[in-house]
């Protein structure tokens, strides 16, 4: 089997955030890490290898900071890793992300599954995996929590799907792209095997024309949406307002009543 | 002078960090409070290959360098000082000499094991009337043949209930000239006869581990089991003493490194006078020797972890960083209490058994004292490195 | 492009998820202001027919119904086939979708289909100069960020759920409804729908109006009794932090916060749970918060508007007494 994980970086999510006037992010000093929902897609890729072989490349669209995500997936294990940038990248939306990701696995020619988390933790669209999944006309799994079969010769997939009443069983033909989500798996940590095969590797760049991407589909010029302006939230003024009685009964009877009296019971 | 971390080094550091803040930190201080090991935490470090990360990996090891085996410290003590201490004693004092004075026979017999986590070991030198001054130990080993025949009692041994393997010293010749000259080491297994162990309770700190006493009844071991010559015990023994240090102090870092975090996090929520404490100037100076002294004691550690590496000699650089780290994990946990206020004093936060951790490490692998003396010693000439008949091995990608 | 809103509404077994009525109730807002009509999209299998009237009494002007054997279950090919081409053939300026799970699938899938773009679970849109301006909050809640797509259309926007407030319904209100047929057939969609399990019992956490929550302090399965005992009372449903569910003492499909469920009930009791920013990542535009923490420094108490400093296995049981004995 070729498994493909699309993965990123983001900042901590401890990093403390901040905006600065001309509106750029900033999170300080803070590591940039794997997006941790990525981490549970790399595992269940482990997983699925361990048990139908094969191998698995991880891929990032980014600028060097992407690196990060891609070296600590081979350390967990992944065999191979591609980076696709250029310059004109910045400034994507889903649209163009999606495009450039697509483009890279449809490049690649013999995937017979993708795997990617269900949003990054910091712009938390959780759209890209959707998105993904319907450039390459292939089925769309998002939210799955369970790999429940998967056939690599019949190339068939079944899968739970968190929705909100439940978990819906649906079954698919592969290729197919699944955004994984919390409860799939417990991710693995880095092993000292992959951590030394992670600093040593060489990791290939490549380019727009590498994946046949054209450049009025990426970065800004292919965005739809634009976010002209990011700020932080204002601030809540004042605290709590802390309810004291003689007695537990005394201070529950007093918080009913406020309850009551915003009417929210 | 390149003072940056490789790549290794920071995936290293990252997956270690990873392992205490999810699998332990949530868990310590029922541990802690229970006076009781968590022995998962330990099996799950041998697991992971943590307790090998430094020995090569033809001996069964993860084949990472020194520098690696002080940043897995730094992160492990920065969550609990009894995770440190597994490392210390089974890592730096014990699997570190097999690999130093180890024949090849005994590296596959007992390093192996010990680098997989199959086998935990401990290192037993100290007993109730000889801490400081190890020539006064008593414990004996008799020739007799084809084997000897140990007797004696350890006490303050980490993990002495729990490890299989003890490095064990002891006195092959009552009668040497000199008391430093009649010790030898041996590698003593739990299995054999007339080995017991008790844990000591009571202690002030690092109550999350194992603390205990061996006493070895008659116990039969064979000439294979002495490391190094007849003799050469306290040589050994000294030269253990530079990796467990080196582990104390990358520890006693990370503890510092907690104490400060934890400082900074409340100094920055609590409120006083109007203002959060953070910008009250004697918050401030506690806050800023703190930061001061984790950058220093991490440099120390850097240094003869570089040296470690390098194959170099390293006594006098290990004792000062292990001297400095822990006398000023001490006193910044120490000042974290006093940042807490009345909250630093009840163990619903962490600083209060930062302090009561910190103290024990003033004490064992050489008390601060004995330390002042070595790095006197230096700096007058009065001591003197001689080379070693073994070294321990530079780092070999 | 014409001003009128576009509405995709969910159902699930014939009945409505509460955020469709209040994309509706958001649709409406902007179609008074831009003069244009809110067209509900309604599809599913049978007996879906009697939701068309709901969403016009929520404030529809006109509904798109869809009734067939390949819709009755959500699968994101079909159902976004069809969203398209009615799109495509009225031309709405914009198109509001109720950020849920199938809606989060929706959007983006329809917005690749139409070219355009898809701004995701935005808690506040406005008109500026005519331009939809969408906020949504971003690294956990910490930023806020405005988006448009000022060329693009039509722009697809997905609403946070219980962020925009659905309409009084009005039973008498009017409306259009016209049949639409599907656009794929069953063997054109490569998903097959085998099963469902429903999640244990109790309220959805993301439609309920209260929701009350248990953390750490919790200590243990057990110590859940009276946090359950508590929802039930108050017919809410049973939230959890994550280190609840991380030490397993409740699924994790009960989790609140940013690995979690995003929630915004009417009520949120928080108790046992310190507030840490990930968890308040999934909660903190609840319009109440009440938190019960023994730790009077727990940075929850920043959060809410009302706290009872004190042990929960206390001061929770006591309160479902009261609430007890005040509601009958």
């Amino acid at each position: 089997m070729h498994i493909v994980v699309c993965t990123k970086h983001t900042p901590d999510s401890e990093a403390k955030m901040s905006v600065n006037e001309a509106g750029n992010v900033s999170w300080g000093e803070s590591p940039l890490i794997i997006n941790p929902w990525d981490e549970y897609a790399v595992e269940e890729a482990l997983l699925l290898r361990d048990k139908h072989g094969g191998k698995i490349t991880v891929i990032s669209v980014g600028p060097e900071e992407a690196l990060e995500a891609l070296k600590h997936a081979i350390a967990m294990g992944c065999d191979e890793a591609v980076r696709v940038w250029d310059e004109s990248c910045a400034g994507s939306d889903t649209l163009a992300t999606s495009y450039v990701l697509a483009k890279t696995i449809d490049k690649m020619g013999d995937v017979d599954l993708v795997l990617l988390g269900k949003s990054a933790i910091d712009a938390e669209t959780w759209q890209v995996g959707a998105a993904v999944a319907k450039r390459l006309s292939v089925p769309s799994l998002m939210y799955v929590i369970k790999i429940a079969g998967l056939d690599p010769d019949e190339k068939t997939i079944t899968v739970e799907r968190l929705l909100e009443e439940g978990r819906q069983v649906v079954s698919a033909s592969l290729p197919a792209v699944v955004g994984t989500t919390k409860g799939i798996n417990e991710p693995r940590y880095t092993s000292f095997i992959g951590i030394r095969k992670a600093a040593k590797m060489e990791y290939p760049l490549w380019s727009l024309s590498d994946v046949g991407a054209e450049a009025d589909k990426v970065g800004a010029a292919g965005s739809a949406v634009r976010w002209p302006e990011v700020s932080a939230p204002p601030v809540r003024e004042g605290e709590a307002e802390i309810i004291e009685a003689d007695t537990v009964e005394g201070a529950a009877a007093v918080l009913v009543d406020k309850l009551l009296a915003e009417k929210v019971i | 002078m390149d003072f940056s971390l490789t790549p290794e080094h920071e995936m290293t550091r990252q997956m270690v960090r990873e392992f205490a803040e999810r699998e332990v930190a949530p868990i310590i201080k029922e541990y802690d409070r229970a006076h009781k090991i968590n022995l998962d935490a330990l099996s799950r470090m041998a697991e992971l290959g943590i307790l090998g990360i430094c020995i090569p990996a033809r001996y069964g090891g993860a084949g990472m360098d020194y520098i690696c085996l002080g940043l897995a410290c730094e992160e492990l003590e920065r969550v609990d000082t009894s995770l440190r201490v597994v490392m210390s004693v089974h890592v730096g004092l014990s699997s570190l000499g097999l690999l130093q004075w180890g024949t090849e026979e005994q590296k596959q017999r007992w390093l192996i094991p010990q680098a997989r986590g199959e086998r935990y070991a401990a290192y037993a030198l100290t007993e109730p009337g000889a801490g400081s001054d190890v020539a006064a130990i008593v414990a004996t080993a008799r020739r007799d043949g084809d084997v000897y025949v140990i007797n004696g009692e350890k006490m303050w041994i980490s993990l002495a209930t729990v490890a299989h393997d003890f490095l064990v010293f002891a006195r092959t010749d009552t009668r040497a000239d000199s008391p430093h000259r009649g010790i030898s080491a041996f590698v003593v297994e739990r299995e054999m006869a007339g080995v017991t162990t008790g844990d000591i309770h009571g202690k002030l700190g690092v109550r999350a581990g194992s603390t205990g006493w061996i006493s070895l009844a008659d116990v039969v071991v064979p000439v294979e089991n002495r490391l190094g010559e007849e003799g050469a015990g306290f040589k050994i023994a000294m030269s253990c003493l530079d990796n467990g240090r080196y582990t104390v102090a990358a520890g006693a870092t990370g503890l510092i490194r907690a104490c400060l975090e934890a400082s900074v996090e409340y100094a920055q929520e609590r409120h006083t006078f109007g203002r959060e404490i953070g910008q009250h100037q004697l918050i401030q100076q506690m806050i800023a020797r703190m930061a001061r002294d984790y950058e220093i004691a991490r440099l120390l550690w850097l240094r003869a972890g570089w040296l470690k590496n390098q194959g170099k000699r390293n006594t006098r650089e290990t004792s000062l960083a292990k001297w400095f780290a822990t006398e000023a994990s001490f006193a910044a946990a120490s000042d974290a209490v006093q940042i807490h206020g009345a909250y630093g004093y009840s163990d619903e936060y962490d600083v209060e058994r930062y302090l009561r951790n910190a103290k024990g490490a003033c004490i064992y692998e050489g008390t601060s004292q004995i330390h002042e003396l070595i790095q006197a010693g230096y700096a007058l000439g009065y001591r003197k490195d001689r080379p070693l008949p073994c070294e321990l091995p530079p780092y070999e990608e | 492009m014409s001003n009128d809103i576009f509405v995709w509404v969910e159902q699930f077994k014939g009945q409505a998820a509460g955020a469709s009525w209040e994309a509706i109730g958001a649709a409406r807002q902007l179609a008074d202001e831009l003069g244009g009509s809110v067209t509900a999209c309604l599809f599913g299998g049978e007996g879906v027919e009697p939701l068309a009237q709901e969403a016009i009494s929520y404030g529809a002007d006109k509904v798109l119904l869809a009734e067939d054997a390949t819709l009755a279950d959500f699968r994101v090919e079909p159902y976004a086939a069809l969203l398209a081409k009615v799109v495509r053939d009225a031309g709405p300026a914009t198109v509001l979708i109720g950020a849920t799970f199938r809606g989060r699938e929706l959007g983006p899938t329809l917005a690749v289909e139409l070219d355009t773009g898809c701004i995701a679970d935005c808690t506040a849109l406005e008109l500026q100069d005519g331009q939809l301006v969408a906020t949504r909050p971003i690294y956990a809640g910490k930023l806020l960020c405005k988006c448009v797509i000022p060329e693009r259309r039509p722009q697809i926007v997905t609403i946070r759920v219980r962020a925009f407030p659905k309409l009084e319904p009005d039973a008498a209100r009017s409306g259009e409804v016209a049949r639409m047929e599907p656009v794929l057939a069953e063997d054109d969609i490569a998903v097959k729908v085998t099963g469902f399990k429903e999640v244990e019992g109790g309220v959805s956490l993301t439609d309920a109006g209260i929701i009350v929550s248990g953390g750490r302090g919790v200590g243990g399965p057990e110590g859940y009794e009276p946090v359950r005992e508590l929802a039930q009372v108050l017919g809410a449903a049973l939230g959890a932090s994550r280190a609840a569910v991380d030490a397993g003492w409740i699924p994790y499909e009960h989790q609140v916060g940013q690995t979690g469920k995003t929630v915004s009930p009417d009520l949120y009791i928080a108790a046992g749970i310190s507030g840490a920013i990930q968890h308040q990542a999934g909660m903190r535009t609840s319009r109440v918060i009440v938190a019960i923490n023994k730790d009077p420094e727990a940075p929850i108490f920043k959060l809410a508007h009302y706290g009872i400093v004190g042990d929960l296995f206390k001061v929770v049981p006591a309160l479902t007494a009261a609430l007890k004995a005040k509601l009958g």
